[in-house]
């Protein structure tokens, strides 16, 4: 009989813990999240004060980092290839991310943001010096205490790039998408123009 | 996934409305990335895009002989 009880009040609780959460705070004005589940724990206690209570899942989790309650003065960057992290906990005043909703520049404070990234140039600010990289997509995520995640497939620094060889490869596919004829043809198409025109930009911004 | 007829919320993207996935999108921006790089980066890049895998396929429950398939960088 016992055995079944923690699946059933996990199942009784659940009505109540997700109510509970849809009408939570932004993750701005939370504290750090607790690791037990108290309201579980006193209604096991309840019905089964012998018995040790089960690890719920969110005692598994590690608890999420708490919010500073002022901002920090320094923005601190995580940027990781598959192959190898470019940057890893620098601490900078300001990234400029290539985001698929423009150039977003993200100083310390920053709300938290997921931001899916675009074949462009993203730029890390320290002080006066500025190093830009040419990101090919990714995601940028950036948490409510000032900690920026940059995952990029392909990423290099902008002396990298061969001028050369972008506009032939701009010329290329411009030339494709005019003589493309299928939805799947015009789409690499379309994506090739996009790179080349980041990388020229890159190259000349 | 979403269709061609948008009756969902979001504008699709131009690749997911010609039947492209994120990822396939995403490996082809990088190697076109990697195809404007500079001389010793370029060639240090190739390594990177190779796969090498192995297919094998079942029939009756039992697995046929594998073909092992090694794609390196070529259009």
């Amino acid at each position: 009989m016992y055995r079944q009880a923690p699946r059933l009040l996990i199942r009784a609780l659940d009505g109540g813990r997700g109510g509970r959460l849809i009408g939570r705070a932004f993750s701005t004005d939370v504290p750090a999240a607790s690791v037990e589940d108290s309201a579980f724990v006193e209604a096991w206690k309840k019905v089964a004060p012998n018995l040790e209570p089960p690890k719920t899942p969110l005692s598994f989790m590690r608890p999420r980092p708490p919010t500073p309650s002022s901002i920090p003065s320094k923005l601190t960057v995580n940027f990781v290839l598959p192959y190898q992290s470019e940057i890893s906990n620098k601490e900078v005043d300001m990234v400029i991310v290539p985001a698929t909703t423009g150039q977003m520049g993200v100083l310390p404070g920053h709300v938290a943001t997921i931001a899916e990234l675009k074949p462009g140039v993203l730029s890390v600010h320290d002080g006066n010096e500025v190093t830009k990289y040419v990101v090919s997509s990714g995601f940028a995520f950036i948490h409510a205490n000032s900690i920026a995640d940059i995952v990029a497939v392909e990423a290099v620094p902008v002396d990298r790039i061969d001028p050369s060889l972008v506009q032939k490869g701009l010329a290329d596919f411009t030339q494709k998408l005019s003589s493309a004829t299928t939805d799947l043809e015009k789409a690499e198409a379309q994506i090739g123009v996009d790179v080349h025109s980041a990388l020229n930009a890159a190259l000349s911004g | 996934m979403a269709s061609a007829a948008a009756g969902s919320s979001a504008a699709v993207p131009f690749w997911r409305a010609a039947g492209m996935t994120y990822i396939t999108y995403s490996n082809i921006c990088a190697s076109l990335v990697r195809s404007c790089l500079k001389e010793p980066y370029k060639s240090e890049a190739a390594s990177r895009e190779k796969v090498h895998f192995a297919i094998s396929k079942w029939a009756d429950g039992k697995p046929e002989k594998p073909t092992v398939r090694s794609d390196s960088p070529e259009e």
